[in-house]
């Protein structure tokens, strides 16, 4: 239970923990476009070198980063093997006088090559997504995003409350997990088996956790509801904060490299010529 | 069961920056028949410690994936640990833990979370049904569920039936613990039992423990923060801080180190701070702390004070 990256943050200080979190996640975004523009291995090699000083100056260990992947292996493994085999390419491998083809799977050269592009793609997004999860506490995060998605209240989105709700949840994730611990604790301490059995047995032992766990949290969400009403909170206009966000030097070089690094890869797309 | 333990140590998230070594050490024994007292602040290890009692956490060497290292040539060597509860060797990663834990009984902290079936019964039913080797009969089952709700102090007719999230704070608290001692354990560890139960509750909660104690279950761990529930009830006391066991002491002993305890944070109990008081005023009263004990001893150090009084200076005194 306790190794769930995301919202784990990593509290270290650092170049990247400094930057403002609109900047933070404005660069992510910027990182995601250049790395979707990216036709050719030009690109990716540029996206992958800025990944590099991403997590070199996050001083985050690169376990840590890489501990992230686990979650989004099977996705990388099931899109790899789908585009190895369906890929429709020209060129068929052939092995041994072989060719690999059997009625609609088709190993080819391009399939090949565009396997490896979106393990590569996976890999770098979900690598940079972590790095700011891991940089950025999740109340910052949702500041930025609140702040970022402002102009949406001109078209009466209540994006206050939507990033209050999110920042609640966030919020409550190591508390439920804490909370998870001592709800199985008890329900092992009288003889319940969580890690032996069948899926059907298995999907039954997780009632007994999963029924106080739930309870609690209704509980606890009436709580902290009527602890704010009783500070008067209505989640009107004119709230001050008592974290002020706030750009510094750092963040125009990061939206300064990430402009350079989307410009790069559209120029390498134009200009080099593409590899196999 | 006769609880041993010989320089445990146990470091939480190990190798980690978050690592928190959270036992230091620790050496106890508890002897099968007592009602051991577990205080110290929040953090100080002693829920660790506990839940060492059952195998709820275990030591590196009795988890699955354990392989011995070779030690280190001209490291220094620890000292061989020891974690015994009864029979069962809790540094073997062979040990039968389940069977273990039907031994020792575990009411944690707010016991009512645990809650979840649709009837009472089938809640108290839970760890009794859990532990057995082979499916139990029905009128054993009823027969053990019966006895374990009657010993909390519950109508067994009126509650059974009912969903256990109907009863009230006190009562549900009855059925969790009635959940734990369903399977009949030797051991019995409490984390603060008596949390956020009214004066009345807590006292029955106490006389219920005892009532227990002097039946069938024989030891009895007891962690609280109320010392005064401390110095009423335990044979000994244990006292965390930092990881560390400071003492290992009767309360009678305990309490009178006022100022050992004041340098660790903890309260004294409400006698123990009027025999403090009284201390400082040059008048010592030897007592266990207890409110009743405490109070006896005081009337009879004044009865003969007055004594000695109306013999010297005649019809004066009486101050007190």
């Amino acid at each position: 239970m306790k190794d769930v990256t995301f919202g784990q943050y990593y509290p270290v200080e650092s170049f990247v923990h400094k930057c403002d979190p609109r900047a933070k996640i404005l660069f992510l975004i910027g990182y995601l476009v250049a790395v979707f523009l990216s036709a050719d291995f030009y690109g990716l090699a540029a996206c992958a070198v800025v990944l590099v000083l991403c997590v070199a100056f996050s001083r985050v260990p690169v376990r840590s980063v890489l501990r992230s992947i686990k979650g989004v292996l099977f996705l990388i493994v099931f899109t790899a093997i789908l585009n190895l085999l369906f890929y429709q390419g020209e060129t068929t491998v052939v092995i041994a006088d072989v060719p690999l083809k059997w009625g609609i799977i088709n190993i080819t050269v391009e399939g090949i090559r565009f396997m490896i592009f979106v393990i590569c793609r996976i890999f770098m997004l979900v690598m940079v997504s972590a790095i700011l999860t891991l940089t950025t506490t999740p109340v910052s995060l949702t500041d930025g995003l609140e702040s970022l998605l402002t102009p949406l209240k001109w078209i009466r989105v209540p994006v206050h409350a939507l990033a209050l709700v999110m920042s609640i949840a966030l919020r409550m994730i190591p508390t439920l997990m804490d909370e998870i611990d001592r709800i199985m604790n008890a329900q092992k301490a009288r003889g319940a088996d969580f890690s032996s059995g069948g899926p059907v047995k298995r999907v039954k032992a997780v009632i007994p956790v999963l029924i106080p766990l739930l309870l609690s949290a209704l509980r606890r969400a009436e709580e902290l509801g009527d602890a704010m009403e009783a500070r008067c909170y209505t989640g009107s206009e004119h709230r001050t904060r008592y974290k002020k966000l706030t750009f510094t030097w750092r963040d125009p070089l990061i939206a300064l490299l990430c402009a350079a690094l989307i410009a790069g890869v559209v120029l390498m797309n134009v200009y080099l010529p593409p590899i196999l | 069961m006769r609880i041993e333990a010989e320089h445990i140590n146990y470091t939480y998230n190990p190798g980690t920056e978050f690592a928190v070594q959270a036992l230091k050490d620790i050496s106890l024994t508890i002897e099968e028949g007592e009602f051991f007292g577990v205080v110290g602040h929040t953090g100080s290890g002693k829920s660790t410690f506990i839940q060492h009692l059952n195998g709820l956490i275990l030591q590196p060497s009795a988890q699955k994936k354990y392989r011995p290292k070779k030690p280190k040539k001209g490291a220094p060597v620890p000292p061989p640990s020891v974690l015994k509860v009864g029979g069962f060797d809790l540094l073997n990663k062979k040990t039968d833990f389940r069977a273990l834990r039907s031994k020792v009984g575990m009411v944690f902290q707010y016991p009512e979370v645990q809650l979840f079936a649709e009837t009472v019964f089938d809640d108290v039913a839970f760890g009794l049904k859990n532990f057995a080797k082979e499916p139990l009969k029905p009128e054993a089952i009823e027969e053990a569920v019966r006895s374990a709700l009657e010993t909390v102090g519950l109508d067994y007719a009126e509650v059974k039936d009912k969903s256990p999230f109907d009863l009230s704070g006190g009562q549900k608290r009855r059925v969790a613990i009635a959940g734990v001692i369903v399977t009949r354990p030797e051991v019995l560890v409490l984390d603060e039992p008596a949390a956020g139960l009214d004066p009345l509750g807590k006292k029955e909660l106490m006389a219920l423990l005892h009532r227990l104690h002097a039946d069938w279950c024989k030891t009895v761990v007891f962690v609280s923060h109320d010392m005064d529930e401390v110095a009423e009830n335990c044979s000994r006391v244990a006292v965390f801080a930092d990881g560390q066991i400071k003492y290992v002491l009767t309360p009678r002993a305990l309490f009178s180190k006022f100022d050992e305890l004041d340098a660790l944070g903890l309260e004294l109990p409400a006698a123990a701070k009027i025999a403090r008081l009284l201390h400082e005023e040059g008048i010592d009263i030897e007592s266990d702390f207890t409110p009743d004990d405490f109070a006896e001893k005081a009337a009879a150090y004044l009865s003969a004070r007055l004594g000695q009084t109306e013999k010297t200076e005649k019809g004066e005194g009486g101050e007190a």
